[in-house]
């Protein structure tokens, strides 16, 4: 995971660009591929009915977790590659930031890496639903 | 009302023919020409059916039933004479036996709405069957919860068929209401309702059959059925969405009390009585979908130019040459093989997600849906958490179906 002082702007950022040096989309996708394979697993503990984002066609579960320096730690995982690779990328760009910045951050990179078609909510992979409860999680902790 | 005879078919069945008579099929997606394989989810349209809508907002649109100006009078026949012509579709006694409706969920959201207004009591039974759409199982469990009847279910097969004995079994002096799916969304079974209904008839028990997947792919005769009720979607059957048929033999729907009050539904209101218009008018409450009413006439028309043994056989060799190809890849598991089937194909691949190959799928320029396909329960008995489903209608070609089996190898080769 990037060093905890980048901000999420920087890491949304860096994601874009990497992105971008892919000119089609079996690039892109075998990235973002790779990416979900690069996401630690998720503990047992985890992975229950509590944590998981039901979408209608993958599932995702997604836990959050105070850290001593006072941010949010994420743990994602699901059942889809490309499902799980876009939560590695939120991971990636939330993970160790503090709750206040997760709660009001601005996640459009997601549009700007060529996997729209993922994120509308029509397309009920659980996203949408995922980006919603991470805020929730962050919201709740900032308000501690 | 007199019945309709069924048409005869005007035109030899030409599938480049017909291909040249729906516009969006010469799309292109992700730069590849469009593979629409998602029939079963909802058909594409006709030109004639377009056209149609576009005349009818064009040059006759007005509300139905209550002007006497001309044009009021010209979209009040327009719309009445769509009911003849589904009841010829259906093979309906009496053009007042079809009851427009939204679509298939409507419909069996009618009969179910009105059936708890006195009709089923505490304890008794609905039966439905384990490969139901949600639409033909949640209202039968919202009108179970408002009287207090239970909803049992008749089992699933293995290869996707009913148990019929456990049916007629199940069957008891406590059912007071069957509903089963003609043919399944999801596996493509089409399953042997005829008997079914002699069965339940055979004790008393009234039959609706959700007939959403099977109007466009054979031909359906609710009277040789002998079904009570009988429900359709124009969209799934290349008319507009929104709109659809209840068919309900005039006995019931006459016994029936109306679903919902509004305009059109009365004969007369006051506040201390008001009397119900006729059937079908009881069951259209407010200003129908009348462009969608007038665009399924059209759609039907359409249909009806062929003759659907040609429809069948044509999809019968789509269905056919896709499992034997998608069986020769390998590694694939089919869901759904009854001995009776229709357009559907539904498989997974081993160790991945129906997701990420449909995904995949989509950037070759292939339309297949992925998921549980509303029936849920049934996903849940396989222990899959859905399939990738190609569905097929008389528009599709051999070459499309080399074009979804060559996706689907890619797909594969990219995501292992
Ligand atoms: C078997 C079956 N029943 C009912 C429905 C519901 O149809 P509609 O959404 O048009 O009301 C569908 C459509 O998906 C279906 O496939």
């Amino acid at each position: 995971m990037a060093a905890a002082t980048s901000t999420i702007e920087e890491r949304a950022a860096e994601v874009v660009e990497e992105f971008e040096l892919f000119d089609d989309w079996m690039g892109r996708y075998e990235h973002l591929i790779e990416q979900g394979k690069g996401l630690p697993a998720l503990p047992d503990d985890y992975r229950t009915e509590a944590y998981q984002v039901r979408g209608c066609q993958s599932q995702v579960w997604v836990a959050a977790e105070p850290t001593d320096s006072g941010t949010i730690r994420f743990l994602a995982d699901s059942d889809a590659l490309i499902t799980r690779g876009l939560a590695a990328l939120l991971v990636r760009v939330l993970d160790d930031q503090p709750p206040e910045a997760v709660a009001s951050s601005n996640l459009a990179f997601l549009d700007q890496i060529g996997m729209n078609e993922h994120l509308s909510p029509t397309r009920k992979n659980g996203l949408d639903a995922m980006v919603r409860r991470m805020k929730l999680y962050a919201e709740s902790l900032a308000a501690v | 009302m007199q019945p309709v005879a069924p048409r005869l078919a005007t035109r030899t069945f030409d599938v480049e023919q017909v291909r040249s008579e729906f516009p969006v099929l010469s799309r292109r997606i992700h730069d590849l020409p469009l593979v629409y394989l998602d029939n079963a989810a909802t058909t594409q349209k006709p030109l004639t059916v377009l056209e149609r809508i576009d005349a009818y907002y064009r040059s006759e649109n007005a509300n139905v039933h209550r002007g006497v100006h001309t044009l009021s009078q010209e979209a009040t026949e327009a719309y009445e004479s769509v009911r003849p012509t589904m009841q010829a579709f259906l093979g309906a006694g009496s053009a007042q036996e079809i009851v427009f409706t939204k679509g298939t969920t409507d419909a069996i959201n009618v009969v179910a709405g009105s059936m708890s207004r006195g009709y089923f009591r505490k304890g008794d039974e609905i039966l439905l069957t384990g490969m139901e759409h949600h639409s033909n199982i949640v209202p039968w469990q919202l009108a179970a919860e408002a009287t207090g009847a239970v909803v049992k279910v008749v089992p699933v097969d293995d290869r996707g068929q009913l148990d019929v004995e456990a049916y007629q079994a199940l069957l008891g002096p406590k059912t007071r209401m069957v509903a089963i799916v003609h043919v399944s969304n999801t596996l493509g079974t089409i399953n042997p309702i005829r008997q079914m209904i002699a069965d339940a008839h055979s004790m008393g028990i009234p039959v609706l059959v959700d007939g959403a997947q099977a109007v466009a792919h054979g031909p359906v005769n609710v009277q040789d059925l002998d079904c009570d009720f009988y429900c359709m979607s124009a969209h799934k059957v290349f008319g507009p969405t929104g709109t659809g048929v209840l068919y309900g033999k005039a006995e019931w729907l006459n016994q029936l009390p109306p679903y919902q009050g509004g305009g059109d539904m009365i004969s007369a209101v006051s506040f201390e009585r008001t009397t119900y218009n006729e059937i079908p008018h009881k069951f259209e409450a407010g200003t129908p979908n009348i462009a969608g009413v007038i665009g399924m006439g059209a759609a039907i028309d359409y249909l009806s130019e062929f003759d659907i043994a040609d429809v069948q056989r044509h999809e019968h060799q789509l269905v056919a040459h896709a499992t034997g190809e998608l069986e020769a890849l390998g590694g694939i598991r089919l869901i759904g093989t009854a001995d009776q089937k229709t357009a559907v194909v539904s498989f997974l691949l081993d160790g991945l997600h129906p997701y990420d190959v449909a995904s995949v799928i989509d950037r070759f320029g292939v339309a297949v849906r992925s998921g549980h396909h509303c029936t849920q329960p049934l996903m849940d008995q396989y222990r899959i958490p859905g399939t990738l489903r190609a569905s097929f209608a008389l528009y599709n070609t051999l070459d499309e179906v080399d074009r979804l089996v060559d996706a689907v190898r890619r797909a594969r080769k990219f995501l292992s």
